[in-house]
């Protein structure tokens, strides 16, 4: 319970709060403003839809993902991989307490794994019409490896070192190969010939599921994999 | 008023109150658990302004993974602040 | 109203109380969950901005949001290494200067 009087050491005081108050008061006023503001632009559905038959998708989220702002998406690609790397610098990774796991998880996980790498393939497949996706099927995937790690006997998690780091390094390096591919007639960076535009999409969004579970799984471990024999 | 507008009135609202709740909440366990719920109604919020791509992203990743995030590094901090109360499985169990 | 409208209305406040929690909060878990909240807040203003002008859904806010989420995971997970690291370092969650401070303190928001 906080005294009367002067507050506790190091806890904020009245001129921090004042400043921070009025600060979000700014900002809040300054968005709503905007918000309110007429009139309302109107937006790049339009565009969008006259390009998607020649972008390789039907659905107009991938397409923009994948073909029209490809470039973020590689970069993207390039930040969780960097995520990743600097996790890994920062030491081996935490040890679990040697407890042996619930049977309900692992009755779940007999019946949750395998669903959730059916789940995975179809959301990859159905993204390109569909809601759906690399990243959302990369997403399911490392949930379900999560789900397995957590279900581990050994608190030493065996993580087999080599084909973990290829796993990381393959979405971003097969999104940068295609990238540079296609510069052959004339064409820029990241620019699909239209009859391939279909067939690259998937196949770099494959690599790239691939990429993100082994990533995001990474990232739940929390540290350098060990090769224990 | 329609009936959309009324579900999207009580979605906001909710999610505000949770956020709130989330970051207000004494015990970090609940905060957590409570951000895990945020993600959850968040994703209906993306249902409901037509982003069904984004409403998977957001549960999947947002609410799930970062969930499990947080609570595994909640869990593997050092120090006895955590209450085992909660019944999660950084405790030593000993089958009991 | 419309319903982008109220829900880039509600993505504002959502901003607003993860900038209060960000500052005023010690423990340094909390901190990560604000900037997450504050991140999904701007994630709801930019669609609910997006849907403002009736007609057909706009793809490329959601494409943004998006990537939005999957760097926000990244941001986080890093962080929380970080945490990690110091807690293990220095014994306690908690940035310098809010060492003193009581971790748990629900007055302090």
């Amino acid at each position: 319970m906080k005294m009367a009087g002067r507050p506790a050491p190091g806890e904020p005081g009245l001129l921090l709060r004042t400043g921070l108050a009025l600060l979000l008061a700014a900002v809040a006023a300054g968005v709503g403003l905007a918000l309110f503001a007429e009139p309302v632009a109107p937006g790049l559905a339009g565009a969008v839809e006259a390009e998607l038959a020649r972008s390789g998708a039907d659905n107009p989220v991938t397409a923009v993902l994948l073909n029209f702002r490809g470039y973020d998406t590689l970069l993207e690609i390039a930040v969780l991989t960097a995520a990743l790397v600097g996790v890994w610098a920062l030491g081996p990774a935490p040890r679990s307490k040697e407890t042996t796991p619930s049977p309900v998880l692992l009755g779940m996980n007999s019946v949750l794994i395998p669903l959730g790498a059916l789940i995975c393939a179809y959301l990859l497949w159905a993204g390109t019409a569909r809601p759906g996706g690399a990243f959302q099927a990369g997403a399911v995937l490392a949930a379900v490896s999560v789900l397995h790690i957590l279900a581990g006997r050994r608190p030493r998690m065996h993580l087999p070192e080599a084909p973990m780091r290829w796993g990381v390094v393959i979405g971003l390096a097969v999104f940068l190969a295609v990238g540079l591919g296609v510069k052959g007639a004339g064409r820029h960076f990241l620019e699909y010939p239209v009859d391939l535009a279909g067939g690259l999409i998937l196949f770099v969004e494959t690599a790239a599921t691939l990429s993100i579970a082994v990533i995001l799984a990474g990232l739940f471990i929390g540290g350098r994999p060990e090769d224990e024999p | 008023m329609s009936a959309g507008l009324v579900l999207d009135t009580l979605l906001v609202l909710i999610l505000l109150w949770l956020a709130w709740a989330a970051l207000a909440s004494r015990d970090l366990f609940r905060g957590i658990v409570l951000f895990i719920a945020f993600g959850l109604v968040l994703a209906m919020a993306w249902a409901r302004l037509g982003a069904p791509d984004v409403a998977l992203a957001e549960a999947a990743i947002g609410a799930g993974l970062t969930g499990a995030l947080l609570l595994a590094t909640w869990g593997r901090l050092p120090g006895s602040d955590k209450k085992p109360a909660a019944g999660e499985e950084s405790g030593d169990e000993d089958g009991g | 109203m419309s319903s982008g409208l109220l829900f880039a209305l509600g993505g504002l406040g959502i901003v607003v109380i993860g900038g209060w929690a960000l500052v005023l909060r010690a423990h340094l878990i909390r901190k990560v969950l604000a900037i997450n909240i504050m991140g999904s807040g701007a994630f709801l203003i930019l669609v609910g901005a997006g849907s403002m002008g009736g007609g057909d859904v706009d793809p490329v806010p959601q494409a943004m949001v998006i990537t939005g989420i999957v760097v926000a995971i990244s941001a986080t997970a890093l962080a929380l290494a970080l945490v990690l690291r110091i807690a293990n370092a220095t014994g306690k969650p908690a940035l310098p200067e809010d060492r003193e401070r009581d971790l748990m303190d629900e007055e302090g928001m």
